[in-house]
Parts: C-alpha cells; structure tokens; sequence
C-alpha cells in the first residue's frame, strides 16, 4: 500500500447560502482545492454528501459535480453515510490512491440544507435512523442525543452546565475562523439559560445546520513533489461500524463504532491517543464530544468533562479541540463536516490559520467524523511533512 | 307470544374488562369559559374523561378488551367474532375491530364488524354476541362498547361528552362469572338525539331527550324483561341504566323501583361523565368488580333514535378470582390527571393546524 | 402514505414480535435475519411482554411533520424485562413522574395519523404501570 497526503484544500463559508445551488458549493471548494494543489485533472472524485436528494431533489452527484468543475469524463461518485459523508469520501479516495489505483483524486463534501423549511431538514436529518423502529416512533435525530446526554447525566452525576466547557470553547476559537458560521463569543451564563431543544439539549449544545462545501486532493506520498501545495500526511482513515439503532446497542454511553475506528487509525499509524496534538471533534451536540473523546482513548467512560477541565480544550491548553469553532462554531453542512475537519486540522498543520486560534504543537492531528447516532465512524489522523 | 330474547343454549360473561383514559376536564373549565362561570352550581357532571392525543376508539377498545381476555384466560384464537360499538369509530370506512382482533391474536379466523346504535351501541354488540354463541356458531365472541365522544363548543353536551369502554368475551355458561338469565330489546322511531354524516358534532331535540325518549324506552324496556323473568326490583342486586347525567339513572331507577343502594356500583357519569357506547357497560364492569356469587344484575342501556337493551344476569362463583385477574374499572377512575380547557381543546382537535 | 411498511410491521408493533435464535437462544428486538450474538440464520419469533423500565427519556419538541400534531411528546429507550431495549413513546403519566428506571408497561396507541385521509398508524408505547401486581 501506498502512504497519501493531501496536497490541496479548499472551502467556501459555511453559511445559509441562499444564492448558491449545490453544485456550485462544491465546484468552488474543489476547484480552490485544486488551484492549491496546482493540478487541472483529476483520475476521480468522491463526493460527500447525505441528504442532496432530500434536500436538493438532487442525487447523482458524482457525475454533476464532474460536469460543473470542468472535468469532463472523470470518475465520480457520491458517498454517503449520514454525517460522516465527508470523511466516508476521504476514505475512499484514500483506499483508491493507497491501492495504485488512481494518482490523484478529489474529494468535495458538499450540502445545501436551508432549501426548504426547518421541518424536512428535521425529518431528512431522522432517516441516519432506524426508519422502521426509531424515526416512526417519533424519535427525531436531537432526540437521539438528547437519550444519550439525559442518561449520561443520569449515571455520572454531572450538572448539566458542566457540558458548557464544549460550545465556549467552540464559540472562542470560531471567532478568528473567517468560514464559521458563528462568530461570536458565548458564556456559561447563556450556556445556563438558551431554550431546550429535546430535553436535556439546549440550542447551545446544537451545532446549526447550514450549507457548505470543503475540498481536499489527495495523492500518493510519493508524489508530493509533483504537486504545488504544501502536503500533509494522511497516516489513517479508518471506519467503524455500529449498530444504527440506538436501542439495539449494549451500552449506548459507549460509542463502539468510534473505539473500532480509532483503535484501526491508532493501529495502522502506530501512534496512541497520547501523541494527538490536537483534535477536531465531532462536537455536533456536546454530549458527541465527551462519548467520542472516551471512547477513542482520551479519558475513560465517564471522565471526558473531567479531562476537558484539567488538560484545557483551548487553543492554549494541553488538548486544543475544535480548533477552527467545530461543528458548533463553524457549522454543520452535514456531509461536507468531516471534510472541513480534514481541511482546518491541514490549515493547523500548515499554520494557515489566524495566529489567535494557531496551536503551538502542531505535528500530529486527530480528526473523527460521526454518521447517525454512531453508527459510521470515520477517524483521520494526518501528521505534519517535515 | 314471549317478548324476551334468550338463546337457546346458556351462555354468559366469562371475561369483562373497562377502560376509561387518564384525563379530566371540570365542569366548571366550560362552564367559566362559555358562561361566565353560572353553571358552575348545576354541572350535569362534575367532570368528564378525556381521550389522550394518541387515544381513540380502537385504542380503547384494545386496552378493554384485553383486561377481559386476562379475566377469561382463554386462547384468543378461539374467539370467533369482534362486535365494536361506537359512535366515534376512528374510519368511516374500515372496521375497528379488525385492529383488535390483530392485536389480541384473535385474527385471522373471526368475523368483526362495527356496530353504531348511538348509546346503545355497546349492549347491541353484546346481544349479537349471546346470539351467536347462543347459536354454537363459535364458542366465544368479543363485544365492546366505546366512545370518544364529541360535544359542541360551548352547548349543554359537552359538560357530559367522554370517553371509556369496556369489553365483554361472551362464551358458555359453564364458564360464565355472570349467566345470561334473559335480554329485552325496545325500538322505537326516536328523533331525540343524531348526527347526519360528515357532520362534526350531534344535534339533540332539547327536552325531548328525556320523557319520549331516554324514561320511555328504559321503562318499557325494563318492564317488559322483568315481567318475562317473573322478577321485582327487590330481585337483584344491583342495576345499571344508562347514564348520560348524574340525575337520569337515578330518576329512571326510582320509576321503575329500585333503591339509590341498589346504584352503588355501577354509576359513573358522575365522575367521568357519559361514555356513551361505554356509559352502562362501563358501569356494568364496575358492578362486576364487587359482586358476590348468587347476586343478580340487571342493566339497561338506552341509545337515541331510539331503543333500550335490559339484560339480566346471574353472577356465578367464577367471578371471585376473575375479578382480580385485570385492573378494577376504579384503578381507571381514580387515575385522573386534571386538566384544562385549552388542553381539552387541543386534546379533542378542535385547535385545527392547518 | 407508508401503507406497505405499516401492515409489514403490524406484529412488532401490535405485539412487539421479535426473534428468538433457535441455537444459542438470544432475543431481538427488531426481528434481524442473523443472531448478533452467534450468527446463526435459525430463529423463531418471539413475543416480549411489554413490562420494563425507564433507561432514558426526552421530551420532543421539533418534530418531523407527521408528528407535528402531538408535540412535544416525550420518546424514551425502554429495557424490556427479558433483556432488549427498545425505543418507544411514553403515554399517560403525571407532570414529574418520569424518571430513569421506573416501571413501565406496553399499551397500544396511535402512533400517527398519516394525514386527514390517509391511515392511521397503531403501535406500542409506555406508560407508567397502571396496576402493580396483575400479571399481563
């Protein structure tokens, strides 16, 4: 197998970009991908994507985003698996490159959710679901999180409030990323008192759904210098399954999709959760953020607000997370998320962010992408080409 | 020729059970919001039941019927027909009873229809039932009176309009808590109380409602049973009339002879109004809950348009054990979460979402 | 209107028939084709009693349109005596009655009204238990 890097990347704000249609949200973050990696073909694309055709009333994306980015001819595909869409799409590119397969090929996550009301985003969002046996029940996707966050507070006795160290933190460092749909500072006090969503969830442990695209190219190793952009090393992309029904899962509190793929990123990169530098969580809800901080070998069960405490998530502290604002901060465009992760962790790793959200121990990044309740799950480590 | 109506082989009860849903509305929340509070001394009831958001006939009906197959302990398959009345069933077109037969396991080998005589919807069920089985056409049918009803914003029925049913397995009188002794049915063209088709709400003829119709048919109902049966008031134990208001069972009861002890059990509309369908049967149940072996019931249920069914029973040592075999129709009495109306309004749909 | 998926499912949610594995005797809930203990392809199906107990609950608010006309309603994760849990909606309790780890019992209700015209959907939900003691 071949080692990858990813030569190029690319992202539009993620914003409700009433203006912009589908296509054009990916053909900018891949065409800005691609200018950054200076190439003008591609042998293939992935595109990440969950709900264009609930959304859009668009599927076959694969051959659309082909067409409109100038690439006539060329290999495309649409991936999906509910939020974890975009970092689904890197892996396959990197399983196409790793293999010999193809040299260089493109990955765009893209969604567009503010087409129609509040409404079908919820019931679109509900199909990650068992449609049978949670959605028709009445269970919406907030829901969902909001079982694991009341039970969780349940078994580990925390304060509700002490869940506010993950939106402030994502708030803080969104300020000083020009993409993020938030831009502005929140305090424990708002934290305290926003509008409940699906109790326990207020609409400050919710990361907004939004429109966006990210980008990035990913080719063999080996071949960095053949292209113009700055590289950085894919050391793995892994998946982990799990049951898609929250019920249907021993212990709910213990995402085992997410212990599967970071034990298989660890593996395949011989690294441990000790040598991350810093990490892009998927903090969608904050509860996502302490369940997949535990179960990918942070902090054990239970400790994960504990551990936030004592280490720092800031930019600053011991563990940066969410650096460029998160989920939360910088928005939710669905399947574009687990790309855009992948983008800011290589902006980290370049030292191409604003210098206020710029960690100083930038060697080694972890990012974990989440599908439905934890079903999918997709952990990228990259690592700093020196 | 005899007027009354007994199969020729004995049949009777061998499982009964109620159901009534958990929310009350207080007279006085309409009487405050339509009349500025001046019914408050002279509600018809004190308060009525109220049907949940996800609760209607068919659901009723199931939970009802389910309490009597634990009271009958038999295999469901072996019942052979589903009788449901009601005036509200939830389709216009499509049987409630094929919903229940589904969910108690009775299905697929039974017949089921849905039965509407207004009030009397539920004993009609009960008469198709002792026929049928009386008949040895099957050995055991299921018959249910239910409602969810309906009264107009602000007019004189909704202080009564609720909700409740109760189930009755019929089978062989061996197997019987209460014998079958005799039943009487009275019809007469009645235009006290109806509701033409799409209509939301039913219309009443006022005062008509009382002497033509619901005193009229009950009597003659009531004594023509009683003088087939050669038996008094004194005869039984306890009687159960329909009860669309606290004062009509009572009244009626007095004209034909029976004492205010004889009511004990069994008069419900006081709190939880009229179930209509459900309104006797219902009260028939909570008879059942008390009743000793050897006692005998007399019930008489009263539908608009009009007519009276009058069963008489006789209750059997079966009935110690049965009745502890399913929740107490006061266990459903006594759950009562109070509400107001603004939640009654949205509870019965008359906030409509566009 | 889901007409096929509703008469498809009508006895898991009439009478929450799930499967029992005939070689190494694990329940599911949803009936699944291959055992998640042993992966055998062998089961029978296999009724719960619908008693349990509360493992976590939310009250929702937004909802998808179909269930817009009973909001919020509070969906929970019921473990189920014999072992499984399961997701449902809870019914008929008091304001401050819920909480993780009480007793609940199967009732069937609506689930939804597919529309003014099209059918109306019937399934099992909780409620707190109505009558300790009576064996159902």
């Amino acid at each position: 197998m071949r080692k990858v890097a990813i030569v190029g990347i690319g992202q539009t704000p993620v914003r409700e970009h009433w203006g912009t249609n589908l296509r054009d949200l990916a053909v900018s973050a891949l065409r800005d991908a691609m200018e950054d990696a200076g190439v003008e073909n591609l042998d293939g694309i992935t595109v990440g994507n969950m709900l264009s055709g609930a959304m859009s009333e668009q599927e076959h994306l694969g051959a659309l985003v082909a067409d409109y980015a100038g690439l006539d001819g060329v290999e495309g595909m649409k991936i999906e698996a509910a939020c974890g869409s975009g970092a689904a799409a890197i892996r396959m590119a990197v399983k196409a490159v790793a293999s010999g397969l193809m040299d260089t090929v493109g990955v765009v996550g893209v969604e567009k959710l503010t087409e129609f009301s509040a409404n079908n985003v919820t019931e679109a969002l509900a199909t990650a679901a068992d449609a049978d046996y949670e959605t028709t029940m009445g269970l919406s996707f907030v829901g969902i999180n909001a079982l694991l966050m009341k039970r969780y507070l349940y078994e580990f006795k925390f304060n509700k409030n002490d869940f506010s160290i993950f939106p402030i933190n994502a708030h803080k460092n969104a300020c000083y990323n020009p993409n993020a749909m938030f831009r502005y500072p929140i305090t424990l006090d708002e934290y305290a008192k926003a509008k409940i969503v699906a109790d326990p969830i207020n609409i400050l442990d919710s990361s907004p759904v939004a429109d966006g695209a990210a980008a990035v190219i990913v080719v063999a190793q080996e071949n960095v210098s053949q292209y113009k952009g700055k590289p950085v090393s894919i050391l793995a992309c892994e998946v982990g399954t799990d049951t898609v029904a929250l019920d249907n899962r021993e212990n709910p509190l213990w995402l085992k999709g997410a212990e599967r793929s970071a034990k298989k990123a660890y593996h395949v990169s011989g690294l441990s959760p000790k040598d991350i530098n810093f990490y892009e969580v998927h903090d969608a809800f904050s509860i996502i953020s302490v369940l997949s901080m535990e179960a990918s070998g942070f902090t054990e069960m239970g400790t994960a607000i504990r551990f936030a405490e004592k280490n720092g998530i800031d930019i600053k502290g011991k563990f940066p997370m969410s650096t460029c604002g998160g989920l939360k901060g910088r928005g939710h465009p669905v399947g574009a998320t687990g790309v855009y992760q992948v983008v800011e962790a290589a902006q980290q790793i370049r030292e191409t962010v604003a210098k206020e959200i710029q960690v100083e121990r930038n060697k080694i990044a972890m990012a974990q992408n989440i599908g439905g309740s934890g079903a999918t799950v997709i952990t990228t480590i990259l690592k700093k080409i020196v | 020729m005899s007027k009354m109506m007994k199969p020729s082989r004995d049949v009777g009860i061998v499982g009964y059970g109620a159901y009534i849903p958990a929310y009350r509305l207080p007279g006085t929340e309409i009487s405050e919001l339509w009349r500025d509070g001046q019914d408050n001394k002279f509600l018809p009831v004190k308060q009525k039941s109220v049907p949940g958001k996800d609760e209607d006939t068919t659901t009723m009906s199931i939970e009802a019927a389910q309490n009597a197959l634990k009271r009958a302990k038999i295999n469901p398959a072996k019942i052979r027909a589903i009788w449901v009345g009601s005036e509200s069933h939830p389709y216009a077109v499509k049987p409630t009873g094929t919903v229940v037969a589904e969910v108690l396991g009775i299905a697929p080998d039974t017949l089921a229809a849905d039965m509407e005589f207004a009030c009397k919807a539920g004993t009609e069920a009960m008469q198709a039932g002792f026929a049928f089985v009386g008949s040895s056409m099957g050995e055991y049918a299921l018959c249910i009176g239910a409602d969810t009803a309906q009264g107009r914003p602000g007019d004189a029925l909704e202080y009564t309009a609720a909700a409740g049913g109760a189930a009755f397995i019929i089978g062989p009188a061996e197997e019987s808590l209460a014998v079958l002794e005799g039943s009487y049915s009275y019809v007469t063209d009645t235009p006290d109380f109806f509701r033409r088709a799409y209509q939301r709400y039913p219309e009443h003829g006022n005062r008509f409602t009382g002497e033509p119709a619901y005193f009229k048919h009950i009597t003659s109902s009531v004594s023509a049973l009683l003088e087939e049966l050669k038996l008094k008031p004194e005869d039984f134990a306890y009687v159960v009339f329909h009860q669309p208001n606290s004062k009509f069972p009572l009244k009626v009861g007095k004209m034909l002879g029976f004492s205010k002890e004889q009511q004990k059990y069994g008069l419900l509309s006081p709190s939880i109004g009229n179930t209509y369908a459900g309104a006797s049967v219902v009260g028939l149940t909570d008879i059942l809950d008390h009743a000793k072996p050897g006692e005998r019931i007399l019930i008489s249920s009263f539908g608009s348009g009009a007519g009276s069914d009058t069963f008489s029973f006789m209750v059997t040592s079966k009935i110690t054990k049965a009745a502890k075999l399913a929740p107490k129709t006061k266990t459903y009495i006594d759950r009562a979460i109070p509400i107001n109306y603004a939640a009654y309004a949205r509870l019965r749909k008359k906030i409509i979402k566009e | 209107m889901d007409i096929p998926r509703y008469w498809r499912l009508k006895s898991q949610r009439y009478r929450l028939q799930g499967r029992r594995c005939t070689d190494c005797g694990s329940l599911s809930f949803p009936p699944r084709q291959v055992c998640m203990k042993c992966k055998s392809r062998n089961s029978e199906p296999y009724e719960f009693k619908g008693k349990g107990k509360l493992y976590s609950y939310t009250t929702i608010y937004q909802s998808p349109d179909r269930f817009e006309q009973i909001i919020p309603y509070v969906v929970a994760l019921v473990d189920l005596e014999e072992g499984v849990r399961i997701t449902a909606q809870l019914t008929d309790y008091f304001p401050e009655q819920l909480e993780i780890g009480m007793d609940l019992e199967m009732v069937i209700r609506q689930i939804y009204e597919d529309g003014p015209r099209g059918p109306i959907l019937y399934g099992y939900k909780f409620r707190p238990i109505l009558c300790p003691g009576i064996e159902s």
